[in-house]
């Protein structure tokens, strides 16, 4: 995969918690359920292991299949980084374009606070990258990268999401 | 991320122009940022230094160049703080008014 900038989307934030903490919210369906789309995250952590993302109650009863994103992990560093593919099944459109990548950075600094880097190289999937990056409307699922973050942070921080 | 360094930043059009420019295509050199404005490098450069403190401007590097690219988290958490919050409560007041008006007969 060449690294060319025009594919590729990265998105930080800032989060006063352990990178531990954050490797957790990011990896462990009990934490996964609780910010964001509320899916469960199910992750074999090792070169190779799958990576299944299941809809939450509510996106289920909308009518959405059970297994909304699956992909295959590359590299698990915890908790520093995980890289992994990611490929969306909940709409043809989606599931029709190239597998993409997704890599996971959390990077410790002092004062307790960590950044979470997200690098999404979306290369051969354009609804993909229209679909991830935050323009739609939060109330419809538009949210994308932006508002995961910023609900990860509300989470970890305040005890509850946004 | 700190607010104070969010509005800084945003409080300049030439850093806008940087923001909107890396919004039409992201992942950008300096010197291909700099060819859509007349500035010299290293006023472009010290413009971007001020987006990434803020975190607006996120850099990784490829090879031998250093690609920008757009960070939409603050202005997400901005816009989540400073607009929906205001946005609701004028909702909520033209609700009540609603109420108020429908029930007075």
């Amino acid at each position: 995969m060449t690294d060319n900038g025009a594919t590729i989307q990265i998105y930080r934030i800032v989060i006063k918690a352990t990178a531990q903490a954050i490797w957790d919210a990011i990896t462990k369906p009990e934490w996964t359920e609780r910010y964001a789309y509320g899916g469960r995250a199910e992750y074999d952590l090792k070169v190779g292991g799958r990576f299944s993302f299941k809809a939450s109650a509510e996106t289920r009863a909308a009518g959405l299949p059970d297994e909304m994103i699956v992909g295959t992990v590359i590299e698990s560093d915890p908790p520093r980084k995980l890289v992994q593919t990611w490929h969306p099944l909940f709409d043809a459109a989606t599931s029709a374009e190239a597998h993409t990548r997704l890599t996971y950075e959390i990077k410790e600094h002092a004062g307790g606070v960590c950044t979470v880097t997200i690098i999404h190289d979306v290369a051969g999937a354009p609804t993909v990258a229209g679909m991830v990056n935050g323009g739609g409307d939060v109330g419809r699922g538009g949210g994308g990268w932006p508002w995961v973050l910023s609900d990860l942070k509300s989470l970890l921080e305040t005890g509850s999401r946004m | 991320m700190d607010d104070d360094n969010i509005f800084k930043a945003l409080a300049d059009p030439t850093r806008r122009l940087l923001l909107d420019l890396l919004f039409q295509r992201d992942g950008r050199t300096l010197k291909d940022l700099q060819a859509g404005l007349a500035m010299t490098r290293f006023g472009v450069m010290k413009h971007l230094k001020v987006l990434e403190d803020a975190d607006l401007v996120v850099t990784r590097r490829s090879g031998r160049e250093k690609l920008h690219f757009l960070n939409a988290v603050p202005i997400r958490t901005i816009h989540d703080r400073w607009i929906n919050k205001y946005r609701e409560r004028e909702v909520t007041a033209l609700l009540a008014l609603k109420t108020k008006l429908e029930n007075k007969d």
